[in-house]
Order: structure tokens, then C-alpha cells, then sequence
């Protein structure tokens, strides 16, 4: 795998191709947001230097996180080993320190007021640090990540911040804690675990779609099919009937059970109803746990199927071609809410059509298979596994921002990776990329 | 290093493939499978705003505007926006209760959503528009609305013009293709309705976009797809005012109706029916509180007598009988006939007003006189012509010519819903007396005096003087001369009344012979008392037995004699002799129309033409009984909005049941009406049906038949 050429000592080794998706990523957003905010009433380019726009602080933004990138390039990388740790500690602390200090943005207290009218969200940084962690964890030599006790280990350094997001009500941070499963898949999680997890969101689609007695009966069913298709095979080793009863038992356990208590306690009563919403179906909020303590002060929303039918009618409305730029009736009339931030995709797929989102798509795609690449030729295992850890995160915003927008998945509040309007959002994946394309560009060190 | 689980790569990218797949799959099928996203988003974003242009004015032969537009106002409300409103300041301005507020605001919901605007009280009065401005500010949501309505400036020619109003669901599936909305006003009866397309203009849409909270943003695509509103254009008539007033005013207290023709154009001067109603009154908020009074009312004053008044014509119909034979080559101008008071060939004998020797000595004479006798014995010969072997032939040939005169057949004047009123099919008089060949002449012998089961409308009437006066042509009888910008369209739409219609090819020595008769009328005949100051003309007097009481008084004539200029047909329903009172009222018409005045000797006579009361008896009785449950009913139609169900159509359509003793185009509830108040159910029977069973129940007693009664003819 020859590196790609390099002129001067400073980008020495830095994959231009990463670089140039960035930057291309970046100006799309800033493209998209300017389509968001555009009136034609008022002259854009004064309203542009005077920065009071989203799109203008975007830029803003973007060179600040310009800067950012450049600064880490110039560090050793020797840091992110060290440092692994100590970030990981301290951003534990500040998503403990929200629960005091947090102001309330959106009806979710993960938000520290900083100077200048900018906040901050530790749960965001929290992901580049628990990438870190992972990464130097799993580096250690004394680890063996065949052994259940690492895997556990990693679990728990991984569930500590997504268990802080769900109490802060950030749902969608929280799930993206869940990408870390591929670094540790990578890195010799059994398959058996890749396999539980999807047999799980099987089961959980399958309790909402189908009636629970059906469902009941279906799975019944298979255990009794299995079971009498290899009876002879159990005459001998009779542990395996246990095991499938077992299987059956947990299967069943979860439809009956464990789903409705996921639903009823650990979910918000909006999102319990906007998941039974994508599957056309009502969600009764009485039998919510959280819904019924807070239930004093009841929030004005519009119905929670309004932001996704917009959203598809905005993309939907695109067509091949497109309305064409700053056309769009749906982003002009502000029919679809948050969307400059959540929803920043339908903006795209309106102007542009499918010619524009399939293009997108493959950028996207094409940007995924180059860190994925880059993660297989570093030497070093703490650059691997951030890398998929990069590889995972990025995918995961992707998968559900863009599936949430086209009624794919409910809507939980996570932002598209350097698209949507935001300065932590930015800066989070500006640092996960370039503290990357930094490791990238030293593969030829083993980094403990 | 974990090299072993390099494979492991491999499949995270398989893994991130195939959830981009789906994700390209449903971008496929959100934005390239279906449209219905494209709609949506137009339906959300893009507000199509109506602008309607002014209705064309339609304008008389002098150019004075028969109608005109003004400016009303309704107020309007969306719901939406309609918060903290003072509701009882605006519930005592309006005069309403508060449950009536609540009520029209969901009304108004319901029927135009929450976030489009829709009318909370239509026409405001200038008080109520007054106190509503100055108020405005305190009720949030409302507003003021202008809209065009029509005005008639002279009162008049209301069966003619017609009158707009709010379509309803029945014209919009009726007229599905002509893009009328819920709201829209079209034309709904008379020139309003026949020349809509042209009246109306062209709306224009202007397309605006609005945000989610329906706010308008701006001009769709800088208003390229905007259509400019383009103002309907302006009917010129025929019409004189004038005349149109005086036929009005002569017509009052009375049933009946009038035609002036000008017999060169074929266009319509003045064309009245009465009982009429002022326009005035079926527009703005008049129209709810006069609409179920009129529907109500026994002697109908929607009704347009004129085009769809079926009457016997009695005498009015000796000229043409007349024209058929000598034209058949059947009499001569001087064929004579011996009457002696009665018509005796057919058994029982036909009276004839006049006995003494010689006043039908020739045909001349005999038109002068009206003689029954000499027009059933040529009605005979017509029918019985050697020529065509048997009854049956020969009737269907006299009928072909009676169809040519225009009768028992449309005109196609360019009104809606002109009767063809009837002449008797061969089908009809076979059903009543068996095989044609047991029938002849004598079975429906009174058809040669206009009577038997031939009806004939004031319109058709006053056409077939037109064919006389012009010896042989007419054109169809319409009231547009011209439409402003004339189009291509509009002159094939007007071409069939720039047309000369011949009729048939009788000799002109034939109709000479006839327009002496009919001038003989006026010098020494029937209608010898009546004049046209500077003017000979020629007259037909009728005096119509009819089954619903007293003789129907009818009139015929055209002016002057040589080379004439109009036509007038009048008929005043059971008034007695045509020359007492249709006779003058046709005189009048002519006057005015022909000396542009009236000698103070005929304004005189006007004056007591119109105030001469001939309403049947049962009419004022209903009148005198309806009084008060007419009070009660007009509140009941203006609450159950009524009036825009109910369409002129429905009412056109009524077929009453005749009494004996009530006009013909008179209501059968004018005697019942103790009981049945309201419009019930119009009743199927036809009149002919009615006389059809008597003159079975005749048939019954008498092999032979020996119909209708005595004939009194003038």
C-alpha cells in the first residue's frame, strides 16, 4: 500500500484523499445551511460578514475547526496515547458537571454554557475520548481481547457515557455508543455477540409489527420445529435441547418482557411514540413511566409524525433532478422543521434529487471505505481500533441522520457528520478525523 | 497485532454497503417511484390565489346598461387567526347569538379549514360595513372583503337577464371541465347563464408560496406561472329599455306575457312575463329573503311565460291554417264559405260569432271576421287533400308546415330552457282514436282554429307574425346582436341568429293576401277599435278556450303594413276578448317602439292598462290566505338556506296539475294551499295528459267524437 505523495514535511504522510472529502463535506453543509436560511428578501452577502446567520457562524465554524485540524496534524501523536486516559476521565467529569451546571437546549440539560454565547456538549466529545480509551485499552499488551473479562471491561468503559446521555435525555448520543462494536468486533468480538445484537432488533421490530400472541405462537413454533427436525441428533447430547429452550425462553422473555419494559421505562413517552409511529401505530403514553412523573407540564408539539412526512415530502418532492438551488418550495416555507441541524438532508434531496443524495451517498460511502483502508494499513492497534472507532461513529450519524429523514428510523436528534448546523458537532468530527489522518500519518509506529 | 481478524474489514464494509443500499432504495423510491411527494409539497407550499375580473355588462340597443357591477362587502374570517376576538361586541354589531357565532365558525371550518379565509356574513348593509370597519381592530382574524355583484339600474327584464349566484355542488359535477370552485358565482338562468363562458372572463390565478404557518412569502417563481384575470366582455342586445318597461308596466296585475320582435333581425325588443320580480331583489343579501317567496309563490313569477308559456292559440293561428292551403293549391284568395253561424259537416255544430250572410265571402273577409266555419272547413280540406290518400298523410304534411312556422318546436332563441310547447304528433291522436285510418279530420277538427291539443308560446306566436311580416323568412328570435372583441368562436356562436330561416316556399301573392286580411282586422274587423298613430298595421285576434277558466285574451300583430318593422305577440291569461286587452297592450308596444313615444291619448290608455286589475280570483284568494304563513316562511328559507338549494331549473320544470278553475301556468296549490305550504315535490302529471282523458272519457259516450266544446272566436 504506497502512501500518497507528499510535498512538504508538514503534510508528510497525511491522506489527501480524507482531506479533500472533508473539506468537500464541509462546504456541502455550509451549501445546504445557506439553502436553509436563504430569504430573497435580504441581501445575503452583508448578512454573510455580519455573521448573524447559520450559515455565516458555519463558516465560522469551519475555520476554527480549519485551525483545529492543522494544530493536530502538528501534534505528536504520541499525545493521543498518553492523554487517552486523563480526556476520557475529564470528559466524564464534564458530563457529570452538566447535571449541575447544564442549561437546557432543546429539552435536553447536556449543554455547558461557555463564553460568547457558545455551549458545549460533553457527551460530543465524550465520543473522541471514549474512542481513545478503547483504543489505548485494547493496545495494552497485557490485554487479550479474546477474553470475556476485556470484553466486559470495554463495555463498561464504553455504557459509562451512554448511560450519562440517557440521563441527560440524548437518546441519540447515547445509541452511538453502540458503534464502538464494530472496533471490538474488529478486534476479536465474537461473532456470537454481532449476531445476538441483531437478533435483538429483529425481536424488537417483530414485537411492534406483529400482535404479541401471534408473535408468541411463531416463536413456539420454531423452537419446536428445530427441535423436532434434529431430534436424533438430541438423543444424544440432550444439553442441546436445553439450550434451544433456552434461546426460546430468552426470545420469548424479550417480546413479552423486556421490549415493553425498554418502551414503558428506559424510553422517553416521544420516543416510544415516534418508534410505534414509523410502524404506523399508536403508542399510549399512560403506560410510561417517565411520562407519568413529568406528566404535570405537558409540551406543545405538533403531531410526532409531522417532522418525517415533511421530511419525505421535501425529498420526495426532488425528484431525479431536483427543484434546482434555492428552489425548493418545502426548505423556502420552513415546512420541515430543525432543518438545518437534524434535518439538513432534505434541503439536498429537494434542490438536487436523487441525482444529488446518490451522489452524496457515494461520497459518504466513498469517504467510510477510505478510513476503513486507512484502519487496515496502520501497524499499531491503537490506531486501528480508533480508526474503526471513527469508521463506526461516522457511519452510525450517517445510517440514522439520513434513515431518520427518508422514514427509515425514528427520529432521534443526531446530527449528519459535518453537514449539519452546529459547532460541537463539528469539532467533534473535525477531531475524529484528524486526530486520525495524525495517527494515519505515523502507521509506520507502533503506538502503545 | 490482530492480522487474524483482517477478514473482519471485509465485512463491516459489507455490512456498511448493504445499509447504504437500503437507504439508495428508498431514496429511489421516495423521489423517483412516486409523484405524490411532488404534489404534496405543491399542495403545502404553493397558494393559488383567485382573482376574479367583472362579469361583461350586458347593454340594450341604445347602449344603456340593462345591468350593471357594484362593490359588496362580506366579512371574512380565518378561523385560525381569529384569537381574541371581543365575540360579544361582534355578535351585537351583527345582530347574531352567541351559539350562532360558535355554529357559522365551525361552518366555516368545516367547509374551508382552519387556516383559509371564509365568509362569515355575505353583503354587508353600508351600516353594518360601516360599523364594522371602524370596529375591525378588535376582532382579530376578520376582515372586510370586496366582491363584485349586479345591479340592475332599470329594474327590468329580470326572466331575460337572469341571475348569478354561488355554484353548488350540483353545478360543480354538472360543469366539472369549466374549473369552478366552491365560492365561485356563475350565471344560473336567462342571458347570464347562456353566454357564461363569454360573461364571464377568465379568472386569473396568481400563485404565491407560504411558509408552514400559511404566511405568504412571496410570488411563486417571480409569478411565471401566474395567469392575468381577464375581465369578461359586454353583450350588446336588442333589446330596447324602454319598450321592456312599458311591456312590464301594462302587464302588471295581470297573467300573462309579451314578445316584441324586430322582424328583420330576428331581434328580441322587449320580452316580459308576469307576474314578474325586481332583479334587485336576487342579488346581495336580498336574495335569501326574496328567493323562497318567489319559489313560493302560486302564480310563479319566475316563471318566463314568454319562452315557456304553453297557450291554445286560438284565432292568432287562422293565417297560417290559411297560408297551408293556399299554398296546398287548396283555396283561392277568393274562396268563400256559406256560414250561418255554425259549422255543421262534423255533427255537432261549431258555433261562429257571426251569422250574418257573406262575412266569409273570401279570405280576406273571412280573416277580418275570424270566421270559425271558413277556417275548419279549410282545416278540412287540408287534411283531407285528395293528394296524400288518407287522414294520416295529410295531417303529417300540414303538421310539417305548422313545425316550419316555428311551432311545436324550439326556436333556439339563446335562452335556456325554451319549450317547443306542442302540436300534436300523429302517434298521439292514434293512441286516443285507434287505427289512422279510423280517424279524419273531423276527430280534431278545432285544431284549424288553434285550439284541440296545439299550444303555442308568446315567442313562437310572435315569430310566425315575423314570418308574415316578411313573407316567408325569419331569423331565429335571439336577444344578442353583438358580443364585444368578437371572437371566432363568438361569431359561430352568434351565426345561427345572422341566418335567414327560410320557411317555405309560399307564394308571395299568397302572403299578400293574408297581410290584407290581417290589416282588414284593424279597419274593420276584430280589432277594428285599435290604432298605431302614423302607422297601418296588420292584427290577429285570439280568444283561447282553455280548461282553466275564462278565455285567454291574445294578440298578434306586426307594424307597419308595408315593409314592417315589429312583431308583437301578447297574451293575458283569462282576461277574455284579445281585442280588449291583449289587443291595446300590443298596440302600446308598437307605438312606443315605432314613434320612440306614446300621444298623451295612448299613455292615457297605458295608464289604465296597468292599472287594471285582471288576476284570477283563486290568485287573490291564495294571495289573501298566504298572507301571514307567507311571513312565517320567508324566515323559515332564509334560516335553511333554502334559496341556494333550490335552482330556477327545479322550478322551470314544474309541471302543475290543472283545476278547471285555474290559469294554466298557475300553481296547483294555490287552492290547497291551506295545507301544503312550502314547495312540495313538483308533480309529474302534464297538462295534455289531463285533456287527453277528456277527450277519452268523450270517446267513451260518442263513437263519433264530438270534443271540445263550443268555440267562441272573435
Amino acid at each position: 500500500m504506497s502512501p500518497l505523495p507528499n510535498q512538504n514535511s508538514f503534510s508528510k504522510g497525511t491522506d489527501l484523499a480524507v482531506i479533500i472529502l472533508y473539506f468537500a463535506m464541509v462546504a456541502i453543509g455550509i451549501l445546504c445551511i445557506f439553502m436553509v436560511e436563504y430569504n430573497p428578501n435580504s441581501n445575503w452577502s452583508s448578512s454573510l460578514i455580519a455573521g448573524k446567520n447559520s450559515y455565516s457562524k458555519q463558516i465560522y465554524f469551519a475555520i476554527f475547526c480549519s485551525f483545529i485540524g492543522i494544530f493536530i496534524l502538528l501534534m505528536d501523536s504520541k499525545v493521543f496515547t498518553a492523554l487517552a486516559n486523563i480526556l476520557y476521565a475529564g470528559g466524564i467529569v464534564l458530563m457529570l458537571a452538566t447535571f449541575v451546571l447544564g442549561k437546557n437546549i432543546n429539552g435536553s440539560k447536556s449543554w455547558i454554557p461557555i463564553a460568547g454565547g457558545f455551549n458545549l456538549q460533553p457527551a460530543e466529545l465524550c465520543k473522541i475520548f471514549t474512542a481513545l480509551v478503547l483504543a489505548k485499552f485494547i493496545s495494552k499488551p497485557e490485554t487479550d481481547f479474546s477474553k470475556l473479562k476485556s470484553h466486559l471491561i470495554a463495555a463498561a468503559m464504553i455504557s459509562l457515557p451512554a448511560i450519562l446521555s440517557i440521563m441527560q435525555h440524548e437518546m441519540g448520543l447515547a445509541l452511538v455508543y453502540s458503534t464502538f462494536i464494530f472496533a471490538m468486533y474488529r478486534e476479536g468480538l465474537p461473532p456470537i455477540i454481532l449476531i445476538i445484537v441483531f437478533t435483538f432488533s429483529l425481536l424488537v421490530v417483530a414485537t411492534l409489527l406483529v400482535e404479541p400472541s401471534l408473535l408468541a405462537i411463531i416463536l413456539t413454533a420454531i423452537a419446536g420445529i428445530v427441535i423436532l427436525t434434529m431430534i436424533k441428533r438430541f438423543k444424544r447430547n440432550k444439553s442441546k435441547i436445553l439450550l434451544i429452550l433456552g434461546i426460546w425462553a430468552i426470545c420469548f422473555g424479550t417480546v413479552r418482557y423486556a421490549v415493553p419494559y425498554i418502551f414503558n421505562n428506559v424510553f422517553e413517552c416521544y420516543q416510544s411514540t415516534r418508534i410505534y409511529s414509523m410502524v404506523g401505530k399508536e403508542y399510549d403514553c399512560s403506560q410510561n413511566k417517565k411520562s407519568n412523573a413529568t406528566s404535570g407540564k405537558k409540551r406543545t408539539r405538533k403531531p410526532d409524525d409531522y417532522n418525517v412526512k415533511q421530511s419525505k415530502i421535501a425529498i420526495g418532492s426532488g425528484g431525479f433532478t431536483g427543484r434546482g438551488f434555492l428552489k425548493g418550495t418545502q426548505t423556502r416555507g420552513k415546512y420541515v422543521p430543525e432543518q438545518n441541524t437534524d434535518f439538513i438532508f432534505t434541503s439536498l434531496g429537494e434542490a438536487f434529487g436523487f441525482v444529488g443524495t446518490a451522489t452524496f451517498m457515494g461520497l459518504y460511502l466513498f469517504f467510510l471505505f477510505r478510513l476503513i483502508r486507512i484502519a487496515e494499513r496502520q501497524r499499531s492497534t491503537f490506531s486501528r481500533v480508533y480508526a474503526y472507532s471513527v469508521v463506526g461513529i461516522f457511519f452510525f450519524h450517517i445510517a440514522v441522520n439520513i434513515g431518520m429523514t427518508i422514514g427509515l428510523f425514528p427520529v432521534v436528534g443526531i446530527p449528519l457528520p459535518l453537514i449539519s448546523y452546529g459547532g460541537s458537532s463539528l469539532l467533534t468530527f473535525t477531531v475524529l478525523v484528524f486526530v486520525l489522518l495524525r495517527l494515519d500519518a505515523d502507521r509506520q509506529m507502533v503506538l502503545r | 497485532m490482530a492480522l487474524y481478524n483482517s477478514n473482519r474489514g471485509g465485512i463491516i464494509q459489507i455490512i456498511i454497503g448493504s445499509v447504504f443500499l437500503m437507504i439508495i432504495g428508498q431514496l429511489v423510491s421516495l423521489q423517483l417511484v412516486s409523484n405524490k411527494y411532488k404534489l404534496a409539497a405543491d399542495n403545502n407550499a404553493i397558494f393559488r390565489k383567485i382573482i376574479y375580473p367583472d362579469r361583461g355588462i350586458i347593454y340594450d340597443r341604445k347602449k344603456k346598461a340593462l345591468l350593471e357591477n357594484s362593490i359588496s362587502y362580506d366579512l371574512v374570517v380565518i378561523p385560525n387567526e381569529a384569537k381574541g376576538v371581543d365575540t360579544a361586541a361582534l355578535c351585537a354589531i351583527l345582530k347574531i347569538e352567541k351559539e350562532e357565532f360558535n355554529k357559522r365558525m365551525i361552518d366555516v371550518i368545516v367547509k374551508n379549514s382552519r387556516v383559509k379565509v371564509g365568509i362569515f356574513e355575505p353583503f354587508l348593509s353600508p351600516e353594518l360595513y360601516a360599523q364594522l370597519t371602524e370596529n375591525l381592530y378588535r376582532f382579530p382574524g376578520f376582515s372586510l372583503s370586496e366582491r363584485s355583484i349586479r345591479t340592475y339600474p332599470f329594474n327590468t327584464a329580470a326572466h331575460v337577464l337572469g341571475y348569478v349566484a354561488e355554484v353548488d355542488v350540483t353545478f360543480l359535477k354538472k360543469y366539472e371541465e369549466e374549473g369552478y370552485e366552491m365560492g365561485d358565482y356563475a350565471g344560473m338562468t336567462g342571458l347570464e347563464k347562456q353566454y357564461e363562458n363569454v360573461l364571464m372572463g377568465q379568472r386569473g390565478v396568481n400563485r404565491f408560496l407560504r411558509d408552514n404557518k400559511g404566511k405568504i412569502q412571496g410570488a411563486f417563481e417571480q409569478g411565471q406561472f401566474d395567469t392575468v384575470a381577464v375581465a369578461g366582455r359586454n353583450l350588446y342586445t336588442s333589446m330596447d329599455v324602454e319598450v321592456q318597461q312599458l311591456a312590464e308596466k301594462l302587464l302588471q296585475h295581470k297573467i300573462g306575457s309579451a314578445v316584441v320582435i324586430n322582424p328583420k333581425t330576428g331581434g328580441v325588443i322587449a320580452m316580459a312575463s308576469s307576474p314578474g320580480y325586481n332583479p334587485n331583489l336576487l342579488t346581495g343579501n336580498q336574495r335569501r329573503k326574496t328567493i323562497g317567496r318567489l319559489l313560493t309563490d302560486t302564480a310563479r313569477p319566475i316563471y318566463n311565460r314568454a319562452i315557456k308559456g304553453q297557450y291554445p292559440p286560438g284565432s292568432t293561428f287562422k293565417p297560417l291554417g290559411a297560408l297551408i292551403a293556399l299554398d296546398q293549391g287548396l283555396i283561392t284568395p277568393s274562396y268563400g264559405y256559406n256560414c250561418y253561424g255554425s259549422f255543421n259537416t262534423c255533427g255537432d255544430p261549431r258555433k261562429c260569432t257571426h251569422a250574418n250572410a257573406g262575412h266569409a265571402a273570401n279570405l280576406q273577409i273571412a280573416l277580418a271576421n275570424s270566421c270559425n266555419s271558413y277556417f275548419l272547413q279549410v282545416f278540412r280540406m287540408a287534411i283531407d287533400n285528395p293528394k296524400y290518400h288518407n287522414a294520416k298523410l295529410g295531417y303529417l304534411k300540414w303538421k310539417e308546415y305548422i313545425n316550419s312556422f316555428g311551432l311545436g318546436r324550439k326556436l333556439g332563441i339563446d335562452l335556456p330552457s325554451e319549450n317547443k310547447a306542442n302540436i300534436p304528433d300523429t302517434a298521439q291522436y292514434n293512441k286516443d282514436f285507434g287505427n289512422p285510418k279510423l280517424w279524419n279530420s273531423c276527430y280534431m277538427l278545432t285544431l284549424g282554429i288553434g285550439q284541440d291539443r296545439m299550444t303555442a308560446t308568446p315567442l313562437q306566436l310572435a315569430n310566425s307574425m315575423a314570418i308574415i311580416a316578411n313573407e316567408g323568412y325569419y331569423y331565429t328570435p335571439h336577444f344578442v346582436d353583438s358580443i364585444e372583441d368578437e371572437d371566432e368562436d363568438d361569431k359561430i356562436l352568434l351565426s345561427k341568429f345572422r341566418t335567414k330561416q327560410a320557411v317555405t316556399k309560399i307564394s308571395s301573392t299568397a302572403y299578400a293576401a293574408i297581410k290584407e286580411g290581417m290589416h282588414d282586422v284593424t279597419v274593420y274587423g276584430t280589432a277594428k277599435g285599435l290604432t298605431v298613430p302614423g302607422h297601418e298595421f296588420c292584427a290577429k285576434t285570439g280568444t283561447a278556450q282553455n280548461p282553466h277558466g275564462e278565455n285567454h285574451s291574445i294578440f298578434v300583430c306586426f307594424a307597419p303594413k308595408d315593409n314592417p318593422k315589429v312583431a308583437v305577440a301578447v297574451i293575458v291569461e283569462n282576461a277574455g276578448y284579445g281585442a280588449t286587452w291583449a289587443g291595446p297592450i300590443s298596440t302600446l308596444l308598437m307605438e312606443k317602439y315605432l314613434n320612440d313615444t306614446l300621444t298623451n291619448e295612448s299613455r292615457q290608455k297605458s295608464e289604465e292598462l296597468a292599472n287594471k286589475d285582471l288576476m284570477p280570483s283563486s290568485i287573490k284568494e291564495w294571495y289573501e290566505r298566504n298572507r301571514n304563513e307567507r311571513m312565517n316562511e320567508v324566515e323559515e328559507y332564509k334560516n335553511d338556506e333554502l334559496g341556494d338549494v333550490w335552482n330556477m331549473e327545479m322550478v322551470a320544470d314544474y309541471k302543475p296539475v290543472p283545476k278547471k278553475v285555474l290559469p294554466d301556468t298557475i300553481r296547483k296549490d294555490a287552492d290547497t294551499s291551506k295545507k301544503n305550504k312550502g314547495p312540495k315535490e313538483p308533480n309529474k302529471n302534464k297538462v295534455s295528459k289531463d285533456s287527453a282523458a277528456i277527450i277519452q272519457k268523450k270517446k267513451k259516450k260518442n263513437p263519433k267524437p264530438k270534443n271540445v266544446s263550443i268555440t267562441k272566436s272573435k
